[in-house]
């Protein structure tokens, strides 16, 4: 955050980048350096995939802040959940867990039993392991962006796209597996007359994408406005110019944006993986009336 | 305001990097795989266990419940069947004592009723043996008497009529 504002609208090439709009879409974009301001940056390496590869021969993987950011992510899940793993391993079942084990607890017995069997209902338990990482894996990507110098994984499209798509697939899969092909094509058609099979079933298609895009999309905005919104309310005391400025509004509200967030880390995590359990319960539900209903989701 | 309307015009935060998206699958699912391992498996496994282990005490405890109640019951049924056993004991034991006290009140009666008429019998039999002893005797006074008169007077209609009006008054007061 040292750098000077410059003044707006200035179209020198070494000053556009020192403009406030260009400074936050920085802050909030990935970059092929792990930037450590005033103490220098990490250039990380760039690399593709040989063009030897078939299908994703020639593809573009450098390492980017974000990918380092998932990383960590990653090994810190792996790290937590294997001690909790080999605490409950080592737990007889008349004892009761603490510390970590007790954290942790709370929050997969919260997804396990009010968010997957909750919506999912009869064979919860084959989707509560992807449930689990995802709102795991979602929490911790977006609690570690509100650490300084980090960076929000889940507040770029690509991420939430790539959660979202596995989403899509598990939900799809698990209407497959409930209805079988026939049923799931039959679906399509909201038991309608065929005459209205034309306008139903592309309606239905597009409702299938609709609802990961929605996913996608929520995620991400709501990661990446927050940052958005921070790092504005604190270029405001250096558009204005103003220690006043920087006192009474930048840093209070900065501040109070910020406890918000990490709400906001939380419910984010929540809805993404409620609305996942609750797309898989729908697309599982047996015949009763649930069409309805699931168009109504679906607008909502 | 204007910064917010930069970063929007911008758009470059909607650019697809697929680097960034293979690398995001990637570490998902080695993430997914070795946490449904490590974590998820004995985490969730303990927590059913834990479940199960509560469900089946609280059967336990409601089974143990309805058992005590049971036996309660039967404890009760069996007091009141003990008391009324105890009562019918004791209406028995005060009857069959009660019937023993009047028959043996009949007995003795009975048997002192024998006894006075037994009594009575040998008394008529001493009576009768004493009028015999008695009428022999007066018959031997009479003869002794006769003999007497018939010595001093031999005036045989009026010792006979003597003779009779004695022995009228003899049997009269025998009788």
């Amino acid at each position: 955050m040292a750098t000077a504002p410059a003044v707006p609208g200035e179209h020198s090439g070494e000053a556009e980048a020192e403009t406030p709009g260009a400074v936050i879409m920085h802050h909030v974009m990935d970059s092929n350096e792990f930037a450590f301001e005033p103490f220098g940056a990490v250039e990380l390496p760039r690399m593709s995939i040989p063009a030897s590869v078939p299908l994703l021969g020639g593809l573009d993987i450098s390492i980017t802040k974000r990918v380092v950011m998932i990383w960590i992510v990653a090994v810190a899940l792996v790290l937590i959940f294997s001690i909790v793993g080999s605490k409950y391993k080592a737990m007889g079942v008349r004892q009761a867990p603490s510390g970590m084990a007790n954290t942790m607890e709370a929050l997969v017995e919260f997804i396990r039993l009010d968010v997957a069997k909750a919506n999912i209902g009869h064979g919860f338990e084959k989707h509560t392991p992807f449930l689990l990482t995802v709102f795991m894996f979602i929490l911790f990507c977006n609690l570690f962006g509100l650490i300084p110098y980090g960076s929000t994984a889940t507040g770029d499209i690509n991420v939430t796209l790539t959660l979202s798509v596995f989403s899509f697939f598990v939900i799809q899969i698990a209407s497959v597996r409930a209805h079988g092909v026939v049923g799931f094509l039959k679906h399509l058609t909201v038991g309608t007359h065929w005459a209205l099979w034309i306008i139903m079933v592309p309606i239905e298609i597009i409702g299938l994408f609709t609802k990961p895009f929605a996913l996608t999309v929520r995620l991400f905005a709501n990661m990446a406005a927050g940052h958005i919104v921070i790092l504005s309310l604190i270029f405001i005391s250096f558009i204005i110019k103003s220690y006043v400025a920087a006192a009474v509004v930048s840093v209070p509200f900065a501040t109070f944006i910020y406890l918000l967030e990490i709400f906001v880390a939380f419910l984010q995590a929540f809805i993404f993986t409620m609305l996942t359990s609750l797309f898989i319960g729908l697309a599982t539900a047996h015949e009763g009336g649930h069409d309805e209903h699931d168009t109504a989701v679906a607008h909502h | 305001m204007l910064t917010s309307g930069v970063v929007l015009l911008a758009g470059s935060l909607l650019t697809p990097n697929p680097g960034l998206i293979f690398w995001t699958a990637v570490t998902f699912v080695i993430v997914l795989v070795i946490l449904r391992k490590v974590a998820w498996g004995p985490i969730i496994s303990a927590l059913e266990e834990r479940e199960k282990g509560i469900q089946s005490s609280i059967d336990r405890a409601y089974q143990a419940k309805e058992e005590s109640e049971a036996i309660l019951r039967k404890n009760r049924e069996l007091l009141s069947k003990a008391d009324a056993d105890a009562d019918r004991i004791i209406r028995e034991g005060k009857e069959y004592a009660e019937k023993l006290r009047a028959e043996l009140t009949e007995k003795a009666q009975d048997e002192s009723k024998k006894m006075i008429a037994a009594a009575m019998d040998s008394i008529e039999q001493e009576k009768r043996r004493a009028l015999d002893v008695l009428r022999n005797e007066v018959a031997d006074l009479a003869v002794k008497g006769a003999e007497k008169i018939i010595r001093t007077a031999l005036d045989a209609d009026m010792q006979k009529k003597i003779v009779n009006s004695m022995i009228q008054d003899l049997s009269s007061k025998r009788n």
